[in-house]
This record gives C-alpha cells, structure tokens and sequence, in this order.
C-alpha cells in the first residue's frame, strides 16, 4: 500500500486496564486504508483487547482511538472531547465488521437469516436485496448450498465462512478477525485461511488480524506487529519481521511458536 | 345440598355421581385460581427478574431481598397477611383475588430465578455479536436472546404451573370454594369423606396430567432448531 494515504485507523497513547491488569499501556498505533495488518503476540499481550476496542465491545481509559477521521470514543462537544454517546458508537460501528474466534453465529436461525438480519434490519435493505447479498456472499465463501442449513449442522470452519460473509453483509470498511481460525480443527483451519486470503487479495478491505497461524500472517499481511507487554514491540513487513527480526524478545517469541 | 345439587346416598357409586357435578364447581374455580396465579407470576416474576439482572445496586438488590423474602416465607402466613392485615389499611379484596395474588406473589420468586438463568444462558458472545452488527438493544433483546431463553424457560415454567394447581387448597383458609374445600364440606354434612376426597385426589390427577400434557406440546412446538439445551 501507497504511504500517502491517511491512515483509516489510528490508536494514540491507548491505556486500556482490567482493574490492577495494565492490558494496552500508551499504545500508538496506525492502519492505513486498505491496509492487512496482522497483529501476533504471546497471550495476554493485549491484542484482542485492540480488536474488541475497535468494534466498541470494550472502552478504553485513556488515549484516542480514531476511525475513519473520527474519534471512536469521543465525540466532538463544544467544550473539545467528550465520551461518545450511544447514537455516536453505532454510526462509528457501521464502518466496522468484527469475525470472532467462536463465531457467534445465532444459533436460532439459518445461515441466510444470519447474514441477511443486520443489513435487513440495521441497513434497511429490502429482503430481496438482502438475500441478493447474502448468496453472493455464500458464494464468495464457498457455501453457496448451504442458505438454509443452521449453524449446527454445519463444521466449524463452515460455520466461521458463514461468520465472514455475515460480517462482510454490513459493508465494513474495516474487518477485524478475532484469531479466526483458534477453535477450529485442525484440518478445517485451511478453508477459513482461504478465505481470508482470497479477500485480502481481492479486495481493497481493510483487514486486521490478530491469529497465531504464521505461515499465513507471513503470506497475507503487509505488515506485522509483534505486540507485547500492551504496546507494539516491534513492527514490519512479513519478511523482515520473520526472517530479520531486531528485538531479542520478538525472536524468542518466533523461536517458541515456530518450533511449536 | 349445595349449589343446588342433591346429594344421593342410596350407594357409593350413586353418591359419587350425584356428588361430581359440586366438584367440578369446584374444580373449575381451583382452575381459575391457578391459572390467575400463574398470570400474576409470570408478569411479576419477570419484572423481579429484570430488577434483579439490573446494573445498578440500588435496584438489583433490594428485588433480591424481596424476592429471598417471599421465597422463605410460607404461603399461608402471606395470604393470611393479605387476607387480614390489608383491609385494615382500606384494601379491602375478594377471598379469590386475594387468594390468587398471594399464590402469584409466591410464585414470582420462583419464576424470576427461572427468567434470569434463561435470560443469562444466552451468552456474552451472542450480545457480543448482535452489537457487532449494529442490532439495537431491543432487536437484540426480542430476535437473539428471547427466542433462545423461551425453550429453556418453558419446561421450568411449566413444572411451576402444575406446583401452582397443588397449592391452591390453601386458599379454602380464607374461605375460597375450591375443590378440596367443597369436598370437604360435602363431607362435613354427609358425615362421608372417602368417596368426596378420592374423587378431589382422581380430579387432581387428571388436571394436573392435562398441564403437563399441555406443558409438554407446547415445548414440543416451539422452534429449538440449533439451541444448545441442557
């Protein structure tokens, strides 16, 4: 991606706590658009906690988050920034599209119910459209045959197919994948990641992934962050950070799960 | 006599024939009561259960106090409170209503522990998803946590509906005419209680065997596809 362009995501000086827990400790950070950025890191080193901030499933307690220009968190009030309003966080998610580690399908409702209920009933469309949407979609995923099936006749890696069209229904600008493909099996792990890749090849989305599958970070990203510790200890391209990584704890970090 | 109906006591089964019709006076009017009951119940005890899951403490627990309180008190001592200590303060029912709101009240504190492990077995990641895609609180509420609390919340319910029929002979304490208690007037005045009694036992059974049965196909109807149950 060109450098020029103004960045579609950006988190400054970033605190985010569970009680004593310091989880993101003053985390600057930046994505451009149509960017993929993948984000590795031991356990705990706070990078689901920059997705969950991102899709307002959790606040932060210091620093700005921005999306699109705008600030997340805050809203412009006339004394400078306040904390956002409920009005405020819904027009901000509609720019985000989150695919979660155990999927969260509604178990209650058919694949075609899953993906068209949100841009029926949130985007307005029509059914018809919806539905138009919803079949390209499964298409696109691979899943075409399988509209009016429920999420639990389906294996796991369909049903997280069927979690990136549901996602991918509302237009996001931004997609943010929750390790993806960590509850799968193993032998379903392959489907999902092609998936993710072919969208991050076809399409100018902006994608940002957080997953401990390496090989595939390595191929789809064009850029990673090694996070540690609630900041970004260090960040590149696939290739440099892989083959060349400068930080000692970084080349632990590839050492443990590389031989894993 | 009673209620216009002349009793027969030429021979047992005459008697019980010519006692039946009473009965099911009576049985119609344990019926009324149950089923009010169970109205009042299930309206209050989700309002007990929303107060109860509410964030704030100042709500929350002060419900659960409430709630702990009727749960461990007996029926009889709330219904003689109602039927006693509130005409005093100008609140002046009839022994059914009063009868039917104490069974109600009782039971409010059990069906609001039944709403909230419903509510609450819906998980995180449901919300969590339905926040995601933008759906309202109430969207959320009404599309993605009702229609997979309710199969999880009949069956409990249910149970509570047959326990509710079995506690209304407590009312007959307050003079309401419910079956057991026009049974045993039948008996006071025929100086025979076997064959009124059995017949109060054989129509408990069948009314209770028709909830559940009721219970039953209703469960049986609601759409479960693909909620993981218990």
């Amino acid at each position: 991606m060109s450098d020029n362009t103004d960045p579609i995501i950006t988190f400054d000086q970033v605190v985010k706590r569970f009680g004593d827990l310091t989880v993101l400790d003053k985390l600057d950070f930046e994505v451009k658009r149509g960017e993929k950025v993948t984000i590795i890191g031991p356990s705990g080193s706070g990078k689901s906690t920059v997705l969950r901030i991102l899709m307002t499933l959790e606040g932060i307690d210091g620093g700005v988050v921005t999306v699109g220009g705008e600030p997340l968190w805050h809203e412009q009030g006339p004394e400078g920034l306040r904390p956002a309003s409920e009005a405020h966080l819904r027009k901000m998610r509609s720019r985000l599209g989150m695919v979660f580690q155990q999927f969260n399908l509604f178990p209650h409702m058919t694949v075609l119910r899953n993906i068209t209920e949100a841009p029926v009933k949130v985007l307005g469309l029509s059914k018809v459209e919806a539905r138009t949407r919803a079949e390209e979609l499964l298409e696109l995923v691979g899943l075409a045959d399988q509209a009016q099936k429920y999420p639990h006749q389906l294996s796991g890696g369909q049903q997280q197919r069927v979690g990136i069209a549901r996602a991918l229904a509302m237009r996001p600008d931004v997609l943010l994948f929750d390790e993806p493909t960590s509850a799968l099996d193993p032998e379903l792990v392959g489907e999902v990641l092609n998936v993710i890749g072919q969208l991050a090849e076809e399409h100018d989305l902006t994608m940002l992934l957080v997953t401990h599958e390496m090989r595939f970070a390595r191929e789809v990203s064009d850029r990673v962050c090694f996070f540690d510790q609630g900041r970004i200890r260090e960040q590149g391209t696939p290739e440099q950070l892989f083959t060349d990584p400068r930080e000692q704890r970084t080349r632990e970090f590839l050492a443990a799960v590389l031989d894993a | 006599m009673l209620f216009g109906y002349e009793w027969d006591l030429s021979s047992p089964l005459a008697f019980a024939v010519s006692i039946l019709p009473i009965l099911l006076i009576g049985m119609w009017v344990t019926i009324q009561a149950a089923v009010l009951g169970f109205l009042v119940a299930l309206v209050l005890g989700l309002l007990f259960a929303v107060l109860k899951s509410a964030p704030s403490r100042w709500v929350s627990w002060p419900a659960a106090v409430v709630t702990e309180f009727i749960r461990d008190t007996p029926l009889l001592v709330q219904l003689f409170f109602l039927y006693y200590v509130l005409p005093e303060y100008g609140v002046v029912l009839p022994a059914f209503m009063t009868g039917a709101l104490a069974l109600g009240i009782q039971y409010s504190a059990y069906t609001s522990e039944v709403y909230r492990a419903g509510l609450e077995a819906v998980s995180r990641d449901q919300h969590e998803a339905a926040r995601a895609l933008n759906l309202s609180a109430v969207r959320t509420f009404t599309h993605i946590v009702v229609p997979q609390a309710v199969p999880r919340i009949v069956p409990a319910m249910g149970n509570y509906l047959v326990s509710i029929m079995k506690d209304v002979p407590v009312l007959s304490v307050v003079t309401v005419l419910e079956m057991l208690n026009v049974a045993k007037i039948v008996g006071d005045r025929t100086f025979s209680y076997l064959i009124p009694l059995s017949l109060v036992g054989g129509l408990y059974l069948i009314m209770t065997l028709v909830a559940s049965a009721g219970v039953r196909l209703l469960d049986a109807w609601l759409p479960k596809q693909g909620i993981p149950l218990k």
